[in-house]
């Protein structure tokens, strides 16, 4: 080995060992509006952090989340080995913004339109997260609805194209008309993972999967 | 013979495979979403790669306004091949070749139903 291909060969060993062991990998929690990604990165962060407290609110109105928000180095401990991740939460993603619909939920006008505006702007830096910035995806879906959106089928194809680990989470299984099946049948490619976020359901079998996924 | 005003009916744009190879992503986004704007819709024989498509809710979401423009509604068929393709496949972005897409303003159409074989959509006027 000649002496400037060994130097560059260690340069490019000790700058792994710099990304791979030091740099926590960066997961964004992605999905539909209301599928639980906050209800998610809240649970994540208050099991593992000490003063867990929440990266944001939850809410059954759509777009509550408006911003993407990073917890950083979240040590997840596994088989005695520690997974250090940052979580990014993200605004839900969606092709269209109606304020009217916030009007049903008791909203006055103005606020609805600022909540509409913030949401636009959420859904963009959502996408714009997507394509720079994450390592790897948690996709959070409600087992309630159908999986079969046209968002869904979108988002998984641009995460499919960047090749990013993705997880798919089948959120609500607390709830009566919850389907995993319908999931894992959307998405037979991927591995998907029951939950409750709310209740804290199968929680062990998440953390399993994210330290294998992402560790 | 009376002038056919576009409020009379609603307009569809088929845009063919090759006429999108001509356009830069940008171009494509543009030509899109101005078409929607105006109230028509848009459909391409060949559809988007995935990074044009991210583009293209990013793009969407800048525009919306508040009693103007809601955004879009934009259907594919699932794509089933994905997960089949090679990597060299994946790597010249040839697995998103040819998916007919169909692309409209939110508030003049809905999708009714939608399988791997068949997409359902109601259009309505302005
Ligand atoms: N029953 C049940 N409800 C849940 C569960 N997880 C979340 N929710 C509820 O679903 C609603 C939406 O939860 P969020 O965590 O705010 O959803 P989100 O995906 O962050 O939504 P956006 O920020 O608007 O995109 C809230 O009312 C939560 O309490 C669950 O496991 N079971
Ligand atoms: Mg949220």
């Amino acid at each position: 080995m000649g002496l400037l291909t060994g130097l560059r060969s260690s340069i490019s060993r000790a700058a792994s060992t710099l990304f791979s062991d030091e740099e926590p990998k960066r997961i964004g929690i992605y999905g539909p509006p209301n599928a639980g990604k906050t209800t998610l990165s809240n649970r994540i962060v208050r099991d593992w952090t000490e003063h867990g407290d929440a990266v944001g609110p939850e809410s059954h109105i759509p777009h509550e989340t408006r911003r993407a928000r990073r917890r950083e180095n979240i040590e997840i401990e596994r088989d005695g080995k520690t997974v250090t991740i940052d979580v990014v939460d993200t605004p839900g993603v969606t092709t269209k913004v109606d304020y009217t619909e916030f009007l049903e939920h008791d909203m006055e006008k103005e606020d609805a339109v600022r909540r509409s505006r913030e949401a636009t702007e959420g859904v963009a830096e959502a996408m714009h997260w997507l394509r720079e910035d994450v390592d790897g995806v948690i996709y959070v879906l409600d087992s309630t609805t159908d999986p079969f959106t046209q968002v869904n089928t979108m988002l998984i194809g641009i995460i499919e194209s960047q090749d990013l680990p993705v997880l798919i989470l089948a959120n609500k299984i607390d709830l009566e008309d919850s389907s995993v099946q319908r999931i894992r049948n959307a998405f037979p490619q991927h591995e998907t993972i029951p939950l409750s976020a709310l209740e804290g359901d199968n929680m062990d079998e998440v953390y399993d999967n994210i330290a294998e996924y992402f560790g | 013979m009376p002038e056919v005003k576009p409020r009379d009916g609603v307009r569809i744009d088929l845009i063919s495979g090759e006429r999108m190879d001509g356009l830069a992503s940008m171009e494509k986004i543009r030509m899109i979403l101005d078409g929607v704007r105006d109230g028509n819709i848009v459909i391409l024989e060949e559809g988007l790669s995935p990074d044009e498509e991210s583009r293209l809710i990013e793009v969407t979401m800048t525009e919306i306004s508040p009693d103007e423009f809601n955004g879009i509604e934009i259907e594919t068929y699932p794509r089933k091949e994905t997960a089949d393709a090679s990597f060299l496949d994946r790597l010249m972005g040839r697995e998103s070749a040819k998916k007919l897409t169909v692309i409209g303003p939110a508030n003049q159409i809905e999708t009714l139903h939608k399988d791997e074989t068949l997409i359902q959509t109601l259009v309505s006027r302005k």
